[in-house]
């Protein structure tokens, strides 16, 4: 099982890779000792958009399925949670709310996913569908601003949107501050190397010679349908958990974090991070998050600018990413050392040989 | 035996009738050429057989089941390979990541490996096998796929002109390859232009002609049938 770590899949093998993972897992897991409570909680929330990002490139990069839909699932499982949770009375109940809104949120992408490669949709038609169902859960919730509109106790609000419910919790014990940043660690470490198991599994390698090639890999006797509805469940359901980790995390959660902006986002940050690579992914999209943040104190507008931005310079100058390509160009710089060690060392190794003889 | 059998297939594409009440039988065991002028109809004819058409009328049996209705895929895990007529390999894949592709529903761990390096082998791929597949030549890529094909180990071999881009010397190769695969009891339906080729290989064979079946019998009796020289071969490459 440990071998499907590395893989042709995914950029990043070896000794070195992980050493360098390990050490910055290491100084993740010591940052709170040093950081004040603030800049802790800061993290853990940029930390919740990671999942995201990674179910996008699991269904774009690997999958070739570019969906708009993620905050879609987002808002699903967070508006899921929020009913759950109230409905079922915080305290322990909200870790099943978390993981029944996840649950939720795979089964609605089940459905839609269905519907949609079942029907054959593909390609630009996929983002406009899936772009679709965003924006008609986004107006829908909006307008949820009368008392009417309810689950039990669990007010919808409209734009307003919904709050009151409990954060993770375990006994007495809330999930905050230090505590959740640790559970995203976590989280995140489970997911990413999941995820670099499955790219770099038989069914990894339909996912990407579906990308590849849809009806060649049919005609090597793979239902290739199946294998995009599993890799849009997966993506989908990630975007679901950062959606419950969201609603937890503020106790609140609005139909802005579904519409158009948005949804906008995971395109932008998996794009210019590199789609095609998971490591690309969780780097680019952790480094895109801090600085959108960092802006956004000063001028909300300037950090949505800037994204714009970004994804033009990627579309234009780096198609393949910003941050997978640095990351093939260090592999590229280290593989050509290593040969220039390696090339004086055999020679002197031959001159040996032919001594002795 | 007939392991596939063709009963009054048509083909219409809006007003063009690309085949036309088509009954073809495949007997197990044998190497089937389908020759014809361009546009006879050879192409769809193979990609009905396959599933990546519906049949407009008609029904395709294949080991005596009705497979008409069926999905690609299904009538692959039947039994059923093909190498399509353009090489159709994952190009931005490795060639040795596109056999395993092929290979890995069959086998796995120790024989899976074992059976890609003989592959690669066999297909004069094993020096390149870390390139990506779409950097090889197009012969290569020929080689790719029809090895591909070959890793299903399926009783139905169907390749859609398999020598197109190849050298002669390649060319011969493959029709050997063929051979030695027929002989450990494949079947093999082929669509092929080029006559050397369908002399080294061919046991039986059926002309198409404006989407119809024109003439099928032996190589030989094929060869001397003067109506078949004239729309395809020509009387002076015919005798």
């Amino acid at each position: 099982m440990l071998k499907l770590l590395d893989g042709p899949q995914t950029l990043g093998r070896g000794k070195i890779f992980w050493s360098c993972f390990l050490a910055v897992l290491a100084g993740a897991l010591i940052y709170p000792l040093f950081a004040d409570s603030y800049d802790v909680g800061n993290f853990a929330y940029f930390l919740i958009w990671i999942f995201m990002a990674l179910g996008l490139c699991l269904m774009w990069g690997y999958g070739g399925m570019l969906s708009f839909g993620q905050t879609f699932f987002f808002g699903i499982a967070g508006y899921g949670y929020g009913v759950l949770a109230i409905n079922m009375g915080g305290g322990t109940a909200t870790i099943a709310a978390l993981v029944l809104s996840v649950i939720i949120a795979m089964i609605a992408a089940g459905i839609l996913g269905y519907f949609m490669i079942w029907g054959g949709i593909s390609g630009i038609f996929f983002g406009i569908v899936t772009l679709s169902a965003t924006l008609v859960l986004a107006f829908f919730l909006g307008q949820t601003a009368g008392p009417e509109w309810h689950i039990g106790p669990a007010r919808l609000n409209g734009f307003n949107g919904m709050k009151g419910m409990d954060p993770l919790t375990v006994g007495s014990f809330d999930i905050e501050g230090a505590a959740l940043y640790y559970l995203m660690i976590a989280l995140i470490v489970i997911v990413y190397v999941a995820l670099r198991m499955l790219v770099n599994s038989s069914i990894g390698n339909v996912i990407v010679a579906t990308r590849e090639n849809p009806q060649r890999a049919e005609m090597l006797g793979y239902d290739v349908r199946k294998y995009q509805l599993l890799t849009f469940v997966i993506g989908s359901g990630l975007a679901g958990l950062s959606g419950a980790l969201y609603t937890s995390w503020g106790q609140f959660i609005t139909p802005s974090s579904i519409g158009l902006p948005a949804a906008a986002m995971p395109i932008v940050w998996v794009a210019f991070s590199g789609r095609n690579d998971l490591t690309a992914t969780l780097v680019g999209s952790f480094l895109l998050l801090f600085g959108f943040q960092t802006i956004t104190v000063y001028s909300q507008q300037a950090a949505l600018v800037l994204m714009g931005v970004l994804l033009l310079a990627t579309v234009m100058l780096a198609p393949q990413g910003f941050v997978l390509g640095i990351g093939k160009l260090v592999v590229d710089w280290w593989t050509r050392r290593r040969r220039r060690d390696e090339a004086p060392a055999l020679a002197d190794a031959s001159r040996l040989q032919s001594d002795e003889t | 035996m007939a392991l596939v059998d063709v009963k009054g297939v048509s083909k219409r594409f809006g007003g063009l009738t690309a085949v036309s009440d088509v009954d073809l039988t495949v007997s197990a065991g044998e190497v089937h050429c389908l020759i014809g002028p361009n546009g006879a109809g050879k192409s769809t004819l193979f990609k009905l057989i396959v599933g990546l058409y519906p049949p407009t009328t008609g029904s395709i049996f294949f080991d005596s089941v009705d497979i008409t209705a069926e999905r690609p895929y299904a009538r692959v895990q039947r039994g059923m390979s093909i190498k399509m007529q353009a090489p159709s390999v994952f190009k931005e894949l490795p060639v040795r990541q596109n056999i395993q592709i092929a290979l890995q529903e069959r086998l796995s761990g120790a024989e899976c490996r074992t059976e890609e390096e003989r592959l690669l082998a066999l297909l004069n791929l094993a020096e390149d096998s870390g390139k990506l597949a779409g950097a090889l030549s197009h012969g290569q890529q020929q080689w790719l796929e029809i090895g591909m094909a070959l890793a299903l180990q399926p009783q139905l071999l169907l390749l859609d002109e398999p020598t197109a881009g190849m050298s002669p010397e390649e060319t011969y190769k493959t029709g050997e390859l063929i051979k030695s695969f027929n002989a450990e009891g494949m079947t093999v339906l082929v669509v092929e232009h080029d006559m050397a080729f369908v002399r080294q290989v061919a046991q039986r064979i059926t002309v198409l002609h404006l989407g119809k079946i024109f003439a099928r019998g032996s190589l030989d009796a094929i060869l001397e049938d003067e109506k078949v020289a004239e729309i395809y071969l020509g009387k002076t490459h015919a005798h």
